[in-house]
């Protein structure tokens, strides 16, 4: 598969991801500039990675969302090319309009370094077809901001639409303010575009891959998209 | 041509900032405080030449980049 890493200033997980792609997919993902304005060709899946990138100035992810490459991911977006953003990609593509709503200031202010618990709520799309619906995965995150809100209306397209794809819960997979770490709206912890192809999730599951550091629950969502570019 | 733009969040939309700063005036001992809500505040320095055109400019920056319209206002105030 062919994947292409967007580094802007203040990335910091680009390699991280990177690392785990490689070690699922057996390719190496491109690393390419934010300041380019193309992908390489042939780009299966872009990756916005996690970090602060331009120092979170003005509001997290809004500067990097105006970066000259962020118009071809969203034309490799519009053409149904599968989009992850993880943690700062995730508010990257909210503030790029590409996913719906915004990423707030965790509502206990504090930053959140830690493992939490996941929900997976569907397993028919590109990113979870390797997880059944209900499993709980245990992967970590590492944000401040990451209390998901958008508008009544927009939240209940979200929810009747099936696109939340991951929510804060307990161990044994159930709802409770105690898991929903940073007191998003309905606990979500990431969100799909309307056709799916685009998935933007605050927690870190390339960091859950390697025997050699620990859980490996992240390992069946890049098995998943291997797969789902596979078989396309 | 200088301008102040000012952006808050809108009403509904939690600021867990604004309440800890509450929280902090109070527990200064600073009285008669009933709530408070963070903003931003850029003042913008213009080459236009008239108020209109520089109001037009800035309406166009708060859209496209000083305010998330998702959960902020923004009032744009052209100081000559």
């Amino acid at each position: 598969m062919k994947s292409a890493v967007i580094v802007f200033p203040g990335s910091n997980r680009e390699g991280d991801v990177a690392r785990a792609i490689a070690l699922i997919s057996g390719d190496r993902p491109e690393m390419v500039w934010h300041a380019d304005t193309s992908l390489p060709a042939g780009t299966d899946l872009v990756v916005l990675p996690g970090g602060f990138s331009y120092g979170d100035y003005l509001r997290c992810g809004a500067i990097a969302a105006r970066a000259p490459i962020m118009r071809a991911v969203r034309e490799h977006a519009e053409r149904g090319g599968l989009v992850l953003g993880i943690c700062n990609g995730f508010q990257i593509l909210c503030e790029a309009g590409l996913l719906p709503g915004v990423l707030m200031r965790n509502a206990r202010l504090k930053f959140m370094c830690r493992e939490v618990f996941l929900r997976i709520e569907r397993s028919d799309t590109p990113w979870t077809r390797r997880y059944n619906a209900g499993d709980v995965i245990k992967v970590p995150v590492a944000h401040g901001e990451g209390n998901y809100e958008a508008d009544e209306e927009t939240i209940a397209r979200l929810e009747g639409d099936g696109r939340v794809l991951f929510r804060y819960t307990s161990p044994e997979g159930e709802l409770d303010p105690e898991w929903n770490y940073n007191g998003a709206r309905n606990a979500i912890a990431g969100i799909l575009s309307e056709k799916r192809n685009v998935l933007g999730l605050m927690p870190h599951p390339e960091n859950h891959v390697d025997p050699v550091v620990g859980p490996v629950d992240g390992r069946g969502f890049f098995e998943s998209i291997a797969a789902t570019l596979k078989a396309a | 041509m200088k301008a102040r733009v000012t952006v808050t969040l809108k009403s509904g939309v939690l600021d867990p900032q604004g309440k800890a700063i509450e929280g902090a005036l109070r527990s200064l001992g600073i009285e008669g405080v009933e709530s408070v809500r963070q903003g931003k505040v850029f003042d913008v320095e213009l080459a236009a030449g008239d108020r209109a055109a520089a109001e037009a400019a800035l309406k166009n920056a708060c859209e496209k980049l000083l305010a998330n319209t998702v959960i902020e206002n923004y009032r744009v105030e052209v100081l000559g």
